[in-house]
């Protein structure tokens, strides 16, 4: 963004967490760095900026999106969530909680990227959309079995290796049982 | 005005029952759910200016000249500096000083930072570096290790000399006799590859300028003091006007153990009297840091005809890079652990670091003790096969007792007897056999996207053993200091424990909050966030936290407790009865008085190695991890699919079951990366792969279930008889996947990472 240079500027309109959020920003802002920086959300991470590791997972209207590689321009409108909208008020969403009980982060910088990717998941579940592991592709819901979980967790890196706890927690708030 | 930025960190509450070798909650955890624990990137201040860092493009060349005015011409840019701009001395490094603050005259690696911009936007300060003008001329790379230490005609990285540590190792008797009276010999070299930590959390950091001409410093380290120590000459400030604050730490690994951004952003911030934030994008980290080094290593073993060893040797070359980093200590480890914990009658090992113009290395999780050990568990497999025998009975025979003496002649104590933990290992139940008929191919390797099915997949049984050193070595007093404060809350006794150690992840903090409860009795413990108001921690590494600064916290906790005892008496004429007494009175009894006690935590002092045979008490504690692996290998395709790691490991003392099982799961999911996946591929002195697209990092799909068998020999010198558990598990489940691909494959994959290409014989 060089001075002199057309930088294009446009209001974008988001709801994020609930709250009707507007700001003009550069059209190239991407989603992650408008949350992180113009929204002072700094919840979401930036491990890579290139897709790679999961860390600024979020919400977009209730689909897992990786938030760097998504132009905040091109959501106009969207119902955002990040890790700071996933408690109900002072009530932990039942991820959260897991997460903590089965001690599923160490440095925990990958984790909202894990907690938004692992809310998707649930939902993508419920409605019985399949993986690669699905055995069952005709089925109303699908099971959050172990396999599954690893599948559809796999885009989310855990640089620490705590991924035994974050299938735990998974499987717990799935209600799958708390087997490590 | 003094600024503070938002998102710094706060003191974490733990006011949860749970003392020492209970599994209790992170009093980070909630802050770390939540997105609100403050990492060292998310640190912001309004009217702050970015910083950023030009970089060589090449590994090895003189700079005729710098013109910058194109930069600071550029709008929207307040400084631009360059090694000229360096205020006080310009050199920095661990252990020697060797690497200049920025480039003066030469660049020694590709990606060596020559000059710095500040601008009011992070792309602006981007685009006027660009514009800065050097005029490189361009020199050959000096890339082979070997050759930089052995030929004489070898130009040099530095004038003093290509060879920044030669430590041999001699025990027991002539290697050449031994030789001879060997009926079995095996020989074999070894290649690791540059390993990175790759910390999911990019370097970063935020320097505030003071009204005293000092400034502050937010920067997510390991180790704040040794940071001060280097950065302070550096910007020409005595010690005390350099006020540095922990910021939250996206993973370490040894990776930050080194500078990275925060003299630049430092003399950025005096230059321009704002506060400078710098934040390394993926790509920029790969450059940032030093990375494991990558190591050829040369073995021959001799036996007898009924498996004992009768002669090891070695010559171990660890590539260094450009810079020392912590080259001379992972040279020691190497040395000093390279042939593990055998019992081996007659040893020479030459382990070499050497400077090339390849990215310089220094310190990562298992710190030269995990190259050594791929190396010396293949051969123990060799060794094995050559002679017939099962690789875990020819271990045992060879195992090294407790009373008996490594290659350094430091006899083991007080820990697991290696021959039990490889009973115990082996006697694991192993994974259900692979269904070779169902075709199912989400059980294969590659799983959906094998093309196969599955006629090319073979299973493997791996086994791997590793010693490492916890605490530093070779003469090293690194303390730890810790101060504990005693105080009545709201009518309830609270505890504030305050040190600088650096909490990486480790769960250091839990940890600290636990040994403050179960040594004074109370509830409610807070942690002060680490800063350099108290003295130094030292490294969040060599595994040695809960050792050190869980030594301190329970030193000073102690003083504390005395005081609290002597103020009963005082108070109530009678000494109290019990803790629990003590603490119950302690409302009347302290009042409004503080108790406040600072203490300093020493281990036992160490040898340096004797700079020709090696003999040395060097090491302050030893830690054995043993693993085996179970694998399926499509050879055809050279797919690995891990079906199940097994580890027994001995800790002396479980502090935290939870915590403990994380550092067992982290450090053999990295071993895991080093078998399988993760290398930096260098070309004349050039990185190929400076991202997460090619530099492979393993996913929750890669890593496998776990089964663990967690042994307590306590160790009497220790606190609680605790033994560092961290790193353990990063040695031997490299060689463990490995041998089990052996296994499975029949080749004899001497090198790591494994690819598919070497399995599939593509290469
Ligand atoms: S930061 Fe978006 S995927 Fe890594
Ligand atoms: S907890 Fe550190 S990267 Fe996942």
């Amino acid at each position: 963004m060089e001075r002199g240079e057309t930088a294009v500027r446009a209001e974008i309109a988001l709801r994020v967490n609930g709250e009707e959020r507007r700001v003009v920003a550069d059209t190239r802002t991407s989603l992650l760095d408008l949350l992180r920086e113009r929204l002072g959300l700094t919840g979401s991470k930036k491990g890579c900026d290139h897709g790679q590791c999961g860390a600024c997972t979020v919400l977009v209207d209730g689909r897992r999106v990786n938030a760097c590689l998504a132009l905040a321009v091109a959501h106009q409108g969207a119902d955002v969530v990040t890790v700071e909208g996933l408690a109900d008020g002072d009530e932990p969403h039942p991820l959260q909680r897991a997460f903590v009980e089965n001690d599923a982060f160490q440095c925990g910088y990958c984790t909202p990227g894990q907690l938004c990717s692992a809310v998707g998941v649930l939902a993508e579940a419920a409605r019985g959309w399949p993986s690669h592991v699905t055995a069952d592709l005709a089925a109303d819901g699908v099971e959050l079995d172990e396999a599954e979980i690893r599948e559809r967790m796999s885009g989310n890196i855990c640089r620490c290796g705590a991924y035994p706890g974050i299938v735990a927690a998974i499987r717990e708030a799935a209600g799958g049982g708390t087997a490590r | 005005m003094t600024m503070t930025p938002a998102k710094v960190p706060r003191e974490l509450d733990s006011p949860l029952d749970g003392g020492v070798g209970e599994s209790r909650r992170r009093p980070d955890g909630t802050l770390k759910v939540t997105g609100e624990f403050a990492y060292s990137s998310d640190l912001w201040l309004e009217g702050m200016l970015w910083g950023v860092t030009l970089r060589s493009p090449h590994p090895r060349a003189r700079i005729r000249s710098i013109d910058v005015s194109e930069a600071l011409a550029h709008p929207g840019v307040e400084a631009v500096l360059t090694h000229e701009d360096v205020p006080g001395f310009k050199f920095y490094g661990l252990e020697h000083k060797d690497q200049p603050v920025l480039a003066i005259d030469q660049v020694r690696y590709q990606g060596e930072p020559v000059a710095l911009v500040a601008a009011d936007h992070p792309e602006v300060a981007r685009r006027a570096a660009a514009k800065i003008k050097v005029d490189y001329e361009v020199l050959t790379p000096i890339t082979d290790a070997r050759r930089a230490a052995f030929d004489p005609d070898c130009e040099k990285v530095h004038e003093d000399g290509n060879v920044v540590r030669h430590q041999p190792v001699i025990f027991g008797g002539d290697v050449a006799e031994a030789r001879a009276g060997a009926d079995v010999i095996v020989s074999e070299t070894f290649e690791v590859g540059i390993q990175d930590q790759a910390f999911l959390g990019p370097e970063s950091g935020l320097a505030v300028p003071g009204e005293d001409g000092g400034v502050d410093l937010y920067v997510a380290t390991q180790w704040m003091h040794s940071d001060l120590w280097q950065i302070a000459p550096c910007l020409g400030l005595p010690e005390e006007k350099v006020r540095m604050t922990m910021a939250g730490v996206g993973g370490a690994f040894g990776g930050r153990e080194d500078l990275s951004m925060q003299i630049h952003a430092a003399m950025l911030a005096m230059r321009t009297g704002k506060p400078v934030k710098i934040v390394y994008n993926r790509e920029e980290s790969f450059f940032g840091h030093v990375h494991r080094h990558p190591a050829r290593m040369r073995y021959e073993y001799g036996a007898t005809r009924d498996g004992k060893l009768v002669f090891a040797e070695a010559e171990i070359i660890l590539d260094g890079g450009a810079y020392a980093s912590s080259t001379p200590n992972v040279v020691g480890n190497a040395a000093s652990l390279g042939v593990g914990p055998y019992k081996i009658p007659s040893i020479r090992v030459d382990a070499y670091g050497v400077y090339t113009n390849n990215p310089p290395c220094g310190a990562m999780r298992g710190f030269g003790a995990v190259q050594a050990c791929f190396a010396y568990e293949s051969m123990m497999d060799r060794m094995a096969a050559a002679l017939g025998l099962d690789p875990v009975t020819f271990r045992q025979i060879n195992a090294a007792h407790p009373g008996d003496a490594l290659a350094t002649g430091q006899v083991l104590e007080h820990m697991a007897p290696l021959a039990e933990m490889l009973g115990r290992l082996k006697a694991m139940p192993m994974p259900p056999e692979r269904d070779a008929a169902g075709h199912d191919l989400r059980e294969l390797p590659g799983g959906v996207s094998n093309t196969t099915h599955g006629e090319g997949v073979r299973r493997g049984v791996g086994y791997g053993v590793g010693i490492k050193n916890i605490c530093f070595s070779e003469g090293f007093d690194d303390y730890s200091t810790a101060r504990v404060r005693l105080s009545i809350i709201g009518g309830e006794p609270t505890v504030l424990v305050h040190t600088s150690a650096a909490e990486v992840g480790q769960g250091l903090v839990t940890l600290k909050a636990q040994i403050a409860r179960s040594e004074l009795g109370v509830r409610r413990v807070t942690i002060a966030p680490a800063d350099n108001q108290v003295g130094s921690a030292g490294s969040s590494s060599a595994s040695r936290q809960s050792y050190m600064t869980g030594g301190a916290v329970k030193v000073a906790c102690e003083a504390v407790r005395e005081r609290m005892f002597k103020l009963f008496e005082e108070r109530l004429g009678r000494p109290p009865a019990s803790l629990a007494e003590a603490v119950e009175h302690l409302p009347e009894v302290l009042g409004d008085e503080v108790i406040d006690e600072t203490r300093e935590f020493h281990h036992h002092r160490t040898e340096r190695m004797d700079p020709v045979t090696g003999q040395a008490n060097s090491h302050t504690q030893l830690a054995i991890c043993v693993h085996r692996a179970v694998v399926d290998v499509d050879v055809e395709l050279g797919l690995v699919k891990v079906v199940e790691l097994a580890a027994v490991q001995d800790v002396g003392k479980i502090m935290n079951p939870l915590s403990l099982e994380g550092q067992i799961h982290g450090g053999t999911a990295q071993g895991l990366g080093l078998a399988l996946m993760e290398e930096i591929v260098v070309a004349d002195g050039k990185v190929r792969n400076p991202s997460f697209t090619d530099y492979l990092i393993p996913t929750i799909l890669d890593m496998p279930p776990m089964r663990l068998d967690i042994l307590e020999y306590a160790d009497p010198r220790a606190p609680y008889g605790l033994r560092g558990a961290g790193e353990p598990p990063t040695l031997s489940s490299t060689p463990a996947i490995v041998a089990a691909i052996r296994d499975a494959s029949g080749l004899a994959l001497t090198r790591v990472p494994v690819r598919p290409e070497h399995i599939a014989g593509s290469s």
